[in-house]
């Protein structure tokens, strides 16, 4: 029988705030244990949580740029469950009424749709003592630094069908948080992680199959893996007489396979009630106008201008669009005096530029060229000051040490020569001691030309403007018989 | 109406363990509270909005600043165990 999946995924975006979503410690990355702690994040009896304006407003920001509704009532709720990484034993989310609702992000020829984003707090980190992981070990030590990280919970529809149109939901999702600037999407850090909903249906039927949750997916790549694997496993399972049961697994990267972590006999009962410590949020429509203000040019946008205004093929466009380091880069450079060789940016950009920032794993804005020297390379070739040879010489060590070309053009002597009274100098040279060639050529040896040209870039040493010096040689040379 | 049974559910997920008596015990005292919650019901809530807290205030919100007033020292003096700089807690799952 042949089978379709149906995939949700959930997002647990950390915004970027400076401090914790509910009281006053700072966010950093990588500190010693429990050293961003204090008592409300660690759930001391009797403290009260306050409500980061930041994070809100960094809430409503990253729903804007997810074509979300934004609501003017919300509020927060408790999820209560027992976990060492929880100290309060129940999380602050919101369940009934969240902030953003009904969006949708455009990933190759589909919408999908976005149920829900709502504010909530990161628990702690877990160290499992004596064991590699949860099983064997004896005890657990925990590090509340990360407690009470404000995060938004991205949910989408089942909307996605493959296993690769969840990895490009991801990414997009990833540039468009990185675009407006509300998380930093790092994955290895944590500030960006996904959770898989999986189930299969026969291909046709529009009820859903019965679904497992994926956890534990550390990578984009990891994440279409694990969510191939469980589509593998489901069909299987089903085809040889089974049933799916829906629980929780979790991805293990080095078999490839995905496991049982909770099944559905413990299935989490959270009893969410409305969190009496904090009011409710009541989000003006001014506010939300401000916000949506400061929102830049989005991913989407930019690739149809880019398009539409340069008339840059759709893969260009993308590249050039996709990250926020990218298009401020490319946009610099045409701002920088090179509006004339917009071909020519995005040659370079898509091409070895883009093959050189995934070799070093960085963004143009950590590399030493400049848009601004970038600009003045590719007007250099485009207006023939350099050949094309040159540029394409120049470009790596400028990628790795910067510089500025007109600098380097001139101390090293590159600039080509394009002056017509110096070639016809030239080729008048070659034609002197050539006789017997240019006799040949005229007998209808036309296949000669090759070695004019040849014997002219020696005189040349290279420098010459071929464009020109074709020209001038196709003037000059005697026509054939 | 409330059973044993939704009682021992819900004393479970708070971690609370039970002797018999005591369900039978706590069985009909939660059923007399439920019994007056409903009660409620018989209020007309018609086109009444929800309400989630009793005092009709919204919007408290801190700005983004940094506030640190106690190390992990002090902060950690009360945890019944720890080792280094972290909490120690009993072994967790099965």
């Amino acid at each position: 029988m042949p089978w379709e999946s149906v995939i949700g995924l959930e997002v647990h975006a950390q915004l970027k705030t400076k401090t914790k979503i509910f009281c006053g410690c700072p966010t950093d990355f990588g500190m010693e244990p429990n050293e961003q702690i204090c008592p409300v994040c660690i759930g001391m009896p009797g403290v009260l949580p306050v409500l980061n304006r930041e994070a809100v407003e960094l809430a409503i920001r990253t729903g804007l740029a997810l074509n979300c509704e934004i609501a003017a009532d919300c509020r927060f709720d408790r999820k209560n469950y027992f976990y060492a990484d929880l100290p309060k034993g129940y999380q602050i989310s919101q369940f009934e009424l969240p902030i953003c609702k009904e969006g949708h992000l455009d990933i190759t020829g589909k919408t999908v749709r976005i149920q829900r984003a709502h504010l909530e707090e990161d628990a702690g980190k877990l160290v499992h003592a004596g064991a590699d992981g949860l099983h064997g070990s004896e005890y657990s030590l925990a590090d509340y630094n990360r407690s009470s990280m404000p995060l938004l919970e991205i949910v989408s529809q089942p909307d996605i069908e493959t296993p690769e149109q969840a990895r490009e939901y991801l990414t997009n999702l990833r540039n468009i948080l990185r675009y407006v600037e509300t998380c930093d999407g790092n994955l290895e850090e944590g500030s960006f992680r996904c959770d898989a909903n999986v189930s299969i249906r026969p291909k046709g039927e529009t009820k859903l199959g019965t679904r497992t949750e994926i956890k534990n997916m550390n990578s984009f790549k990891a994440v279409q893996r694990a969510i191939q694997s469980e589509i593998e496993r489901q069909i299987a399972l089903v085809e040889s007489g089974g049933t799916v049961v829906q629980e929780t697994r979790l991805w293990d990267d080095n078999t490839g396979k995905t496991f049982t972590m909770r099944s559905k006999e413990d299935a989490h009962d959270y009893r969410y009630f409305p969190e009496p410590d904090l009011m409710p949020l009541q989000i003006d429509r001014e506010w939300v106008e401000r916000v949506r203000q400061t929102l830049p040019e989005l991913p989407n946008a930019r690739r149809e201008r880019y398009m539409s205004q340069f008339g840059l093929t759709a893969e260009s466009a993308t590249i050039l669009s996709e990250t926020r380091e990218m298009a401020e880069f490319f946009e610099a450079t045409l701002k920088a005096g090179a509006e004339s060789a917009v071909a020519e940016a995005a040659k370079y950009l898509v091409g070895p530029i883009t093959a050189y920032l995934n070799d070093k794993k960085l963004d143009p804005s950590q590399i030493a060229l400049t848009p601004d020297h970038f600009a003045k390379l590719i007007v250099a070739e485009k207006s023939g000051t350099i050949g094309s040879t040159t540029s394409k010489q120049l470009l790596p060590e400028l990628l790795e040490k910067g510089g500025d070309p007109a600098v380097i053009i001139k101390e090293r002597n590159l600039a080509q020569i394009s002056d017509p009274a110096v070639i016809k100098g030239w080729i008048q040279d070659v034609f002197a001691r050539s006789e017997s060639q240019l006799q040949d050529y005229k007998n209808g040896k036309v296949k000669l030309r090759q070695y004019f040209v040849g014997e002219l870039m020696k005189l040349a040493k290279g420098k010459a403007n071929t464009q020109v010096m074709n020209q001038l040689l196709d003037e000059m040379l005697p026509t054939p018989q | 109406m409330i059973t044993q049974k939704d009682v021992l559910h819900v004393a479970k997920l708070a971690r609370l363990s039970l002797t018999d008596d005591e369900a039978a015990q706590f069985t009909e005292q939660l059923g007399r509270v439920l019994g007056y919650m409903e009660q409620l019901n018989e209020v007309d809530t018609e086109g009444v909005e929800p309400m989630s807290h009793p005092i009709p205030v919204v919007n408290v919100m801190r700005d983004d600043e940094i506030v640190r007033d106690l190390d992990r020292q002090a902060l950690m003096a009360n945890a019944p165990v720890t080792e280094g700089a972290f909490f120690k807690v009993p072994k967790i799952g099965e």
